[in-house]
């Protein structure tokens, strides 16, 4: 059983997906039963797998018994294990949020147990493009989850919503076509797919044009999965748009496993050695593109309106962060942007939980409107609160433990000048949610400015009105883990250190 | 993990559970607190301690001499502040401000850079929340300079300490001294704290907006906190002196113009934190014992004069000299508490400051500093001015104003007292502060010498009689009304030419920067963001206008151009966007294959 359980990570979700519209005839809230129950168990396989690596080492798992290269190989070591369970965990949280988020965002009770069915699909995609050891492999599960991505996002209750998911559907589109014609140029010059086996063939190719071009293909196209700056185009109307529920889990895992991906094209499937056989130094190119992308993302973020699109411009910033990690090209910037990996998806993934909590209540979500929310829905809010102090970068939380791996690392790779623009952008983030938390806390609600200068005792105790309890927990928990890995962040700290030497070695 | 548990900690676990409290089992809650931080303190030896690890880094407590004094009194003035604070119900004042009183705790206490951070950041969160909890849009506006000035004080705190730490391979937290990069980052990270000029106007823009009892615990922890960390890492820096004589003179001609007394006091604050900065700069073992000193009866003494304006503004509604005075009859047990604390901020002899100062102003002339000498000789004078006459003779004396509130309540007396029966016990018994002062010196400094004595009299005399034939002559500005120092002080006929010609100027740039950076910057960016083309097209027209001559129709075409802003949003198309795609992957491929 044991044994299996690379396969039945992505098998399981994978059936599930596909009775889930079949029992949703009968009622939909057996859909909700389904795929709440089957996250759950891909996150407990998850752990498992970690634990597994940790005692045994990189576990190989081959699909029906064919010896790689042959066939299949499933392989995990310790960062699959990690991305496998930061997206198993955000996806099963966001199950548990979506069954009252979807009352409002998605009304339509018949298409309901179709949410949950894409859901599924799009979270056994994210699954297997991570547990895969095969880079064709990857391409097929990434098509799944983007097709499914794609109709999630449609889902949304705006007409907006439609050609934001169409505008994605074409960049999304191109980029794994780029992603497929980099593969294919590897697949001619080396014959093989497995990715272990292709970091042992390239060697010999390295300076051929056919390796260049390749690289810059899969670069390019994973770049676009990613939303590197200017390749953010479809991002923040796909978030802005989609169902709350859709925006947090994306936002959490979809960026998170296009970076894991792009982790492993760079560093297993093209080692470090090859970035010294490059005429130019590719480092420079994505270094340019990060440090771009988190100052332009945290300005465009400052200009926004809608919370949403603001979080969706934030995360474009964020990105860059773990861009900026990955190129450092060091083991601290690996490790970096790694625990940044965790970090994004708990703070952003708590940061829409809480919108989606308060478009439940108020049907809206400018920044406007979010005016002395603090009294009414005090556990969203403080939930919000903790995430947007973690990402301003506040020790003890999450954000900072982020921000100091990737100042230190810009240091040791005698990059110093990156250090005040990682940390002056905290303060640009700092600036933006300033507005929000001024509106929820200290600004009076709507239609009570009247109160304001009479006497305090007169004042009526506004009632609380708290999203439900399904919506509160999930978002509580989410903001709390913010804290938690911030205090305690010896455990990521440790498996990040782990994998980032694996990477490197 | 050990079996310490850091003083810090107990404030701040102990805030978590204050808003689940009620009545007289808060009070009774958050006076024990500060006691239980004292045992648990004088519980653990001197020493370093492991208490807890982030990252791959063990966090230290540092017991010592030095960190000892600090600990003390920021106990001490948190349990005075409380007492003060008691009738306040609502919980978010309270809890924010042990959180706050505990950071500076954790500060005072850390062993190691990151920790010295968290707590750093905490402090400011803390106070931020004191700030909103005065709900008044003032306070709030107030509330986001604090947090935009101290978040920049923060990263350039944190990328010193990433620099150092990355240099030296070790968190460790001691004598740093100004070298090299690194430390001129931590230095300017302190600096914004201890409120040295330029990064000081922060201090009196944000205290004066404070709650009447959240003003008094502003006033202890943040300067004295960042001092804190001046002595433990700069010591014998030169540039502090400079820059503590600056501090100690700069702010007296604003707090001589300034019409709103908690103002005028926040002014005062940087003039005595500009003493310790000073003494800390010399660095001689008396001039260090004199910083330190000066703290502990200063924490006690600014309190004590918060404490006192606080009351008056609790009763009166207003802490402005225009509108006070007369209430001497009405007030007479605040009066006395003023007085004290007055005296004890003039060094008074039996005062208080008058054993502390002084080894700072003497450690000066012992090191042949002339100039540091006589500017700070001023400086002490001018102290006596603004704070131990200004003060309680516009509240309680000058014109009757008509008001005649109650006297302060109990609570709150009570909390003046005991912060003036200390600062009277100081003056008189200075040997029991000296006694834990971090230097162990070889002579005993005497404050009580009849030189000493007579000196202090004749300067305080010779203040007073500069304020009384001010007074008399009737150009002692105060009594003109003002509410902004920067807007109307040219009209006022007397306002001292040296203020209009230095501080001016400079109090307009700190202003004006202020707005610059942290308003108008992220206001503008905001604007452009929302169209950046059309922003583009206006920005060059704007700057193209002269050069076509100004014609009517140009101005015309950019004030339409202006009024259609933003307009609908040119949305980046798809095929804009495959566009970049393909520039961006054909960038790749001419870098590689070139």
């Amino acid at each position: 059983m044991i044994k299996h359980l690379p396969a039945l990570l992505i098998v399981i979700p994978l059936l599930v997906a596909i009775i889930t519209p079949i029992i949703g005839r009968l009622h939909w809230v057996l859909s909700w039963y389904a795929v709440t129950i089957t996250t759950f168990i891909s996150f407990v396989i998850s752990l498992l797998l970690l634990q597994t690596v940790s005692v045994q080492g990189r576990i190989s798992y081959w699909m029906s018994g064919w010896e790689p290269p042959f066939g299949i190989e499933y392989s995990v070591d310790y960062l699959n294990a990690y991305v496998l369970i930061i997206v198993s965990f955000m996806a099963f949280a966001g199950a548990i949020y979506s069954r009252k988020n979807i009352d409002v965002e998605i009304e339509d009770e018949t298409r309901k147990p179709l949410f949950y069915t894409i859901y599924l699909l799009f979270v056994t995609g994210l699954l297997g493009m991570v547990v895969t050891g095969d880079i064709f492999n990857i391409y097929v599960l990434l098509e799944i989850a983007s097709l499914a991505g794609y109709a999630l996002i449609a889902l949304g209750k705006k007409r907006q919503a439609l050609v934001a998911a169409y505008n994605y559907l074409v960049m999304g589109t191109v980029g794994a076509t780029f992603f497929l014609l980099g593969v294919g140029y590897l697949y001619l010059m080396t014959g093989t797919l497995n990715i272990a086996d292709l970091a042992v063939r390239l060697p010999e190719f390295y300076e051929t044009k056919a390796i260049f071009t390749a690289f810059a293909f899969i670069v390019v196209g994973l770049s676009i999965k990613l939303a590197i700056f200017p390749l953010h185009f479809w991002l923040p109307n796909s978030y802005g748009y989609a169902p709350s529920v859709v925006s947090a889990v994306m936002a959490a895992t979809g960026a998170k496993v296009a970076a894991y991906v792009l982790i492993r094209v760079m560093y297993s499937v093209f080692t470090p050695a090859f970035f010294t056989h490059t005429p130019f130094n590719i480092q420079y190119i994505f270094l340019l593109l990060a440090v771009a992308a988190i100052l332009v993302g945290s300005i465009m973020a400052l200009a926004q309106t809608d919370i949403k699109k603001m979080l969706a411009y934030s995360s474009v910033g964020q990105i860059g962060y773990i861009v900026l990690g990955i190129a450092l090209m060091n083991v601290t910037g690996m490790m970096g942007s790694l625990i940044h990996l965790l970090n994004h998806a708990l703070m952003k993934g708590a940061l829409f939980f809480a919108v989606g909590a308060v478009v439940y209540r108020t049907g809206l979500c400018s920044i406007e409107n979010l005016r002395g929310l603090g009294k009414k829905m005090p556990w969203t809010m403080a939930a919000f609160t903790i995430a947007a102090l973690s990402m301003t970068g506040i020790p003890l939380t999450v954000g900072f433990i982020s921000k100091w791996y990737l100042a230190v690392a810009s240091i040791e790779s005698g990059m110093w000048w990156l250090v005040p623009i990682i940390l002056l952008s905290s303060i640009l983030t700092a600036v933006y949610f300033w507005r929000i938390l001024d509106n929820v806390w200290l600004k009076p609600a709507p239609g009570e400015e009247s109160h304001e200068h009479g006497h305090d005792s007169h004042q009526k105790p506004v009632k609380s009105n708290d999203a439900p309890l399904s919506m509160v927990i999930p978002t509580f928990t989410v903001a709390v883990l913010c804290l938690v890995f911030g205090l305690f962040a010896y455990a990521p700290v440790s498996i990040a250190e782990k994998a980032a030497l694996i990477l490197l070695k | 993990m050990t079996s310490i548990f850091p003083p810090a900690l107990v404030f701040i676990l102990g805030a978590v559970l204050i808003p689940f409290l009620k009545g007289r089992v808060k009070s009774v809650y958050m006076l024990i607190l500060p006691i239980i931080a004292f045992l648990v303190l004088r519980g653990i030896p001197v020493g370093n301690y492991v208490i807890g690890q982030i990252m791959d880094k063990d966090l230290f407590l540092r017991i010592d001499k030095l960190s000892l004094v600090f600990g003390y009194v920021f106990i001490l003035a948190t349990f005075i502040g409380i007492v003060y604070a008691l009738h306040v119900k609502e919980s978010t004042e309270h809890t924010a401000a042990f959180v706050y009183a505990g950071s500076a705790l954790g500060i005072v206490f850390a062993g190691d850079l990151i920790t010295l951070f968290i707590f750093w950041e905490l402090l400011t969160i803390g106070a931020l929340v004191v700030l909103w909890s005065n709900k008044t849009k003032a306070a709030q506006r107030a509330a986001y300079r604090y947090i935009m000035v101290h978040l920049f004080g923060g990263v350039s705190l944190m990328s010193g300490i990433i620099l150092r730490v990355v240099e030296t391979g070790s968190t460790e937290f001691s004598f740093i001294g100004v070298s090299g990069l690194s430390s001129y980052l931590i230095l300017l990270g302190v600096a914004v704290n201890v409120a040295i000029p330029p990064f000081h106007s922060w201090l009196p823009d944000t205290y004066p907006e404070a709650s009447v009892t959240g003003a008094v615990f502003l006033s202890v922890f943040t300067t004295k906190a960042a001092v804190y960390v001046l002595a433990r890492a700069f010591p014998g820096a030169e540039i502090l002196i400079i820059a503590g004589v600056i501090m100690a003179v700069y702010p007296i001609f604003f707090a001589v113009l300034e019409n709103d007394l908690r103002r005028v006091l926040s002014y005062s604050l940087i003039n005595q934190v500009g003493f310790m900065v000073v003494g800390i700069g010399i660095g001689i073992p008396l001039a260090f014992n004199g910083a330190v000193a000066q703290v502990f009866v200063h924490v006690l003494f600014k309190s004590l004069l918060f404490m006192a304006v606080g009351a008056v503004l609790y009763r009166t509604g207003t802490a402005k000299a225009t509108e006070l005075g007369g209430l001497y009859k009405s007030m007479p047990i605040t009066l006395v508490f003023t007085l004290i604390g007055a005296a004890s901020i003039s060094a008074f002899p039996l005062f208080s400051a008058f054993a502390t100062k002084s080894m700072i102003i003497s450690a000066a002339g012992h090191e042949g500093m002339t100039v540091v000498y006589f500017l700070l000789l001023f400086a002490a004078a001018g102290v006596f001015h603004h704070a131990g006459i200004k003060v309680p003779f516009f509240t309680f004396f000058a014109h009757d104003s008509g008001k005649r509130p109650k006297e302060a309540p109990l609570n709150m007396l009570i909390a003046m007292g005991i912060a003036s029966v200390i600062s009277i016990g100081i003056g008189v018994y200075p040997e029991a502060l000296y006694s834990i002062l971090p230097n162990t010196v070889d002579y005993v400094y005497v404050p009580y010498t009849a030189d000493h004595v007579i000196s202090q009299l004749l300067l305080l005399f010779g203040a007073f009689t500069a304020f009384s034939f001010l007074m008399y002559t009737g150009i002692y500005p105060p009594e003109k009304r003002s509410i902004n120092i920067d807007a109307d002080w040219v009209y006022r006929k007397a306002a001292p030419a040296v203020v209009s010609l230095i501080g001016s100027p400079i109090g307009r740039i700190y202003a004006w920067f202020a707005r610059a950076v942290f308003e108008t910057l992220p206001r503008f960016l905001a604007w452009v963001t929302k169209n950046p083309l059309a922003a583009m097209k206006i920005g060059t027209d704007t700057l193209l206008l002269p050069l076509s001559g100004g014609s009517k129709e140009a101005k015309k075409s950019l004030a339409r151009e202006k009024a259609a802003y933003p307009g609908t949003v040119a949305q980046w198309s798809v095929s804009t966007a495959l566009g970049i795609a393909l520039v961006i992957f054909l960038a790749y491929l001419i870098l590689l294959f070139i």
